[in-house]
Parts: structure tokens; C-alpha cells; sequence
């Protein structure tokens, strides 16, 4: 187990520099000069001229790619033109905000998605299946952008339950996160049927069976256990969409995380800040698809051997 | 009379998929309203004979907004998938048939690619490429082409040790022959149901980049927009987020649907 971590990890460094390299690629690459997107059309040349120069922009592509590089390396990723503050300090303020966010996401997906699932993979074609399973199309298929505008009419403004916005107690994490979980823990409960379904026909389910164990205790003693190893796979897929989930809600939730950071930096055309996040997010997700892999080798003994 | 379907999600999305396209092609043909017609009298009016889905801020009608929104999404989404589904293919079939050092380098890239999750290499391309419609197609094509290029690799792998392949590679078919008679009609069925999968994903995508101001530029309709521009009357005119939210997610659902339905029928899962 050591040593499959140990190859994983070793592995991350290639992907980590490729992730790190297609970024700077797309800002510095992709034709579209910030620094007339910044200071306008009618900038004056001198303007210009001194805002390349402040950048590191006036510099050869490869000094600038090095210079990048070496700064990664010390976890610097240069000032913030709008702020005026290091990317990393800003980024840093905000990304416990956005793992909250994602972390309850996956939360309620996970609360969601087990009781729909084992109803749906009890008793299959039954009224509950047809019911959690219609729950489930209908829940991969509701954009964020919609959902969460209509739990806020609900909820907030109808109701008056919960906050509207912003970032506070429990409370203010309820409609972000179910927002956020709604569609995964859909795909989670279908695949959780699946897996029951597939797992109700094995041999050890029968065994178990005829040895006396009543369909629901054998169900949740041996068949569960058997159908968690495709789940795990499929929340590993699943989290690039959580993640980039998080930047939409964000914005819909004005939830100060950094998500909602890239987006305004974006509008700001400040491109320090929108490449510090546009690296943070994929290497978070590099670090997340890790994590779920060792968990997967944990779980499963098999996979580690190959 | 009953009709029992054999394959109830094929039937049902098919209906959808054609009522959308018919929506979107006869719709502003039919419905002669200017979705760009401002009519002050009518701010956020609601739903009425004359505006059967209400007008907006600035009193454009709803309905009209919603069929132009739906050409432009389905045109984006088609644009997007077939571009994806053509580099992917020639890209994943290249590595397949290079093998060694080449098709090691192509997969390394689809891993880098595949490093930014969901959509955010289309957010990043449209920061730097800026909003538009041709440079939305090109964010996110950047994104999608990786599902098909893994697909026909690993398609093209399997395909590669069957017998009758290897009966045509010894009675000399050169590789371009090889791919065009014998590979490709043997992936077809998993690529269909990936790009109408994909097709569904692709309307979230754009509408999803519309709303963040990355997409279609206003006054352009597209449901994106139009759910961003009415989430600020929430509670005055809720019907303003309704119709481009129904739309997409109902579009979404029938290109699922279909999707699930496909995948029955040639026995994979995407």
C-alpha cells in the first residue's frame, strides 16, 4: 500500500507541471493582450509601456515562463493588480471557504444519495425505485443556475427559512450545498442501484442467503460493502464537477470563496489573480483525484497490485 | 390503447429532443415577436395572451427570448460536439495506432487537460479569449474533445486483437484503411452515446458560461443570460428565471433520456 502511494505520488509531478504549464499557456499564449484588455483601447503608449514592464511582460515568453515556474516553486504567483496584494494571500483567505462549500456539497449528496439508492436497489421496478429514480433524472438534470435561483425564491424569499446570501452558520450553507449536491447525489443513488442490482446475482449473496440471512440484513452486510467500491469510482469522477460546481454557486450565493475570486478577476481583467485561481482549482482537483484513488486501493485490494 | 415500451427512456427523449429542435427552428418562424423589442410599457409584465411567458426588464418578450435562445443553444452545442467529436476521434484513433512513445505523449496531454475540472478551461479560455459566440465554441471545444479521444483509443485497442482486424492487416490494408472500414464502424455506438451525452452537457456549459458573462453577449438571448439577467427580480417576476431554467434543465433531460436510451440499445454505458 506504501509503495502503490508512493508510485501515485511520483506520478503527480509530470500532471502537476503540465497543469501548471497549459495555464501560463492560455494567459500568455492565447492571442488577447491584458494589458490593453486592462487599461482600454485609448491607453496612452507610455502607459502601456510602464504596466508591461510592472507585469514582467516586456520580458522574452521563456524568462517569463521561468521566472513563473521558480515562483510556483515558493508558492509565490505574483501581485494582484486590482487588490494590490499577493495572489497567495488572497487565495489563501478564500479557499477554506470553497472547500466548506464543496465539502457540504459532497455532504448532502452523500445524505441523499444512500437512502435513494438502497430504496431504488431493494426492491427494483417497485414504486419506491420509480420514485427515487425519477428524483434522480430530474436531479442530473437541473442546471445550478436555475436550481439555485429557485431554492432562494423558496426557501428565503418565499418562506423566509434561510439566508440568501453570503457566508455564515449552518444556515447559510444549506442552499449552496443542497445546490451543489442536488445533481451528484442523483448520479451517485443510480449508480448505487446499479451496483445493488449487479451485486444481488453474485455468489456470495446467494451463499449468504441460503445460510439463513434475511434478504434486507444480507443486502446491508454483504451486498453494500461490494457495491461501495463503484460508488467510490464514481464520486472520483464526479469531484472535477463539484469543484467547478463551487465557482457557479459561488456567484449565484455570493459565497466569498475562490470561485467567485476568479470570476470578479475575470471582469477586472486582473490575469495574476485569474491564473493563481485557475491553478489552485486544478491542482486541488489533482490532489482530491489522488486522494480518492488511495482511498480506492484502500477499499480494494485489487487495485494495487496491477 | 397502451403502449408498453421496451425502451421508455429512448421513446421519451427522442419526443423531447425533436419537440426542442422543432421549437427551435419553427419557433421564431412562427412567433413573429422581436426578442430584442424593447417595450417600456410592458417591464416585467407577467404571463398573458399577448406575452404567453411574461416580458422582461425592459419589456422584451420571454417566449421569443426563450426560442432564439434555443437555436443558439443547440446550434453551440452541435457546433461544439461534432468539432470534439472529430479532433477526439482522430486524436485518440492516432495514439491507438502509433502506440509506444507517441500515443504515450497523446494521453499525457489528455490527462493534463483533464486536470481542470468541469468547466474551468472554458472559464479560463473565455477570460483570455474574451465573451463571444465563436470564441465560446472554441472554450469549449478545448474541453470536450478528451471524453472522445479516450473512447476511441480504448475502442480502437480492444477492436485492434479481434480476428477479423487482424485478417485485414495481414492481407495488407494499410493503416488509413485499417481505421475508415474496420475500426470505426465498430466505435460508432459508444461515440453516439457519449456525444449525445454530450450534447446535454455542452447546453449546461454554455448556459452555465452565458450566465457568468463568458458566453453570448447581451442583448443576444441565450438562457444563460437570461437567468443572470433575471435572478435580480427574484421575487417581483420569478417568471423571468422559470422559462430559460425549464428550458434548459428540460433540454438537458431529454438529451439524457436520449443518451440512456442509446446506450440500451447498443449495450454500453457511457
Amino acid at each position: 500500500m506504501i509503495r502503490y502511494g508512493l508510485r501515485r505520488i511520483l506520478a503527480l509531478i509530470p500532471v502537476a507541471l503540465g497543469v501548471a504549464t497549459l495555464t501560463f499557456a492560455i494567459i500568455h499564449l492565447v492571442p488577447g493582450d491584458p494589458v490593453t484588455a486592462m487599461l482600454g483601447e485609448t491607453a496612452a503608449p507610455t502607459d502601456v509601456v510602464e504596466m508591461r514592464r510592472q507585469l514582467g511582460l516586456d520580458r522574452p515568453l521563456l524568462e517569463q515562463y521561468v521566472a513563473y515556474l521558480g515562483g510556483l516553486a515558493v508558492g509565490d504567483l505574483g501581485e494582484s493588480i486590482s487588490y494590490r496584494k499577493p495572489v497567495v494571500r488572497l487565495i489563501a483567505e478564500r479557499f477554506p471557504a470553497t472547500i466548506e462549500l464543496a465539502a457540504a456539497g459532497m455532504l448532502v449528496a452523500l445524505l441523499l444519495a444512500f437512502p435513494l439508492g438502497l430504496i431504488a436497489g431493494a426492491n427494483p421496478g417497485g414504486a419506491g425505485d420509480i420514485g427515487a429514480m425519477g428524483f434522480a433524472i430530474v436531479g442530473i438534470s437541473v442546471p445550478h443556475i436555475y436550481l439555485g435561483p429557485l431554492l432562494m425564491i423558496l426557501f428565503s424569499l418565499d418562506l423566509r427559512w434561510l439566508p440568501l446570501t453570503g457566508r455564515g452558520g449552518i444556515a447559510h450553507l444549506v442552499l449552496p450545498s443542497v445546490t451543489l449536491g442536488t445533481a451528484l447525489a442523483a448520479i451517485l443513488a443510480r449508480m448505487l442501484r446499479q451496483s445493488l442490482i449487479r451485486v444481488r446475482e453474485s455468489d456470495y449473496m446467494r451463499t449468504a442467503l441460503s445460510k439463513g440471512l434475511s434478504p434486507r440484513s444480507a443486502l446491508f452486510r454483504h451486498g453494500l460493502k461490494n457495491a461501495l467500491t463503484s460508488v467510490v469510482t464514481i464520486i472520483g469522477l464526479q469531484m472535477g464537477a463539484l469543484l467547478s460546481g463551487t465557482l457557479i454557486i459561488e456567484m449565484i450565493f455570493s459565497w466569498p470563496g475562490i470561485g467567485r475570486l476568479l470570476i470578479t478577476a475575470i471582469g477586472a481583467r486582473d490575469y495574476p489573480v485569474v491564473e493563481g485561481c485557475v491553478l489552485t482549482f486544478a491542482m486541488t482537483y489533482v490532489v482530491v483525484n489522488l486522494a480518492t484513488d488511495l482511498v480506492y486501493a484502500m477499499i480494494d485490494p485489487r487495485v494495487r497490485i496491477s | 390503447m397502451i403502449v408498453r415500451f421496451r425502451n421508455p427512456s429512448l421513446a421519451i427523449g427522442v419526443t423531447i429532443v425533436i419537440a426542442i429542435v422543432v421549437a427551435a427552428i419553427a419557433g421564431p418562424i412562427l412567433l413573429r415577436t422581436d426578442p430584442l423589442s424593447i417595450d417600456l410599457a410592458n417591464i416585467l409584465a407577467g404571463p398573458s395572451r399577448a406575452h404567453p411567458f411574461g416580458c422582461d426588464a425592459l419589456g422584451r418578450d420571454v417566449l421569443a427570448r426563450v426560442l432564439w435562445g434555443a437555436r443558439l443553444s443547440l446550434s453551440i452545442s452541435t457546433v461544439v460536439v461534432s468539432t470534439s467529436l472529430v479532433v477526439g476521434s482522430l486524436i485518440g484513433a492516432t495514439a491507438a495506432l502509433s502506440g509506444g512513445r507517441i500515443d504515450n505523449l497523446i494521453m499525457r496531454g489528455v490527462d493534463i487537460v483533464l486536470a481542470f475540472p468541469g468547466i474551468l478551461l472554458a472559464i479560463a479560455l473565455a477570460a483570455i479569449l474574451g465573451p463571444g459566440l465563436i470564441d465560446l465554441t472554441i472554450a469549449l471545444t478545448a474541453m470536450g474533445w478528451t471524453g472522445y479521444a479516450r473512447i476511441v483509443r480504448g475502442e480502437v485497442l480492444t477492436l485492434r486483437e479481434r480476428e477479423y482486424v487482424l485478417a485485414a492487416e495481414t492481407l495488407g490494408a494499410n493503416k488509413s484503411r485499417l481505421l475508415m472500414r474496420h475500426l470505426l464502424p465498430g466505435v460508432v455506438g459508444p461515440l453516439a452515446v457519449q456525444a449525445t451525452f454530450g450534447i446535454g452537457g455542452i447546453i449546461g456549459a454554455e448556459a452555465a458560461l452565458s450566465f457568468l458573462g463568458l458566453g453570448a453577449i447581451p442583448p443576444t438571448p441565450s438562457w444563460g443570460n437570461m437567468l443572470d439577467a433575471g435572478r435580480a427580480f427574484l421575487l417581483v417576476a420569478p417568471h423571468l428565471t422559470t422559462a430559460p431554467g425549464l428550458a434548459i434543465g428540460i433540454s438537458i433531460l431529454g438529451f439524457n433520456l436520449l443518451g440512456d436510451g442509446i446506450a440500451q440499445k447498443v449495450g454500453h454505458r457511457a
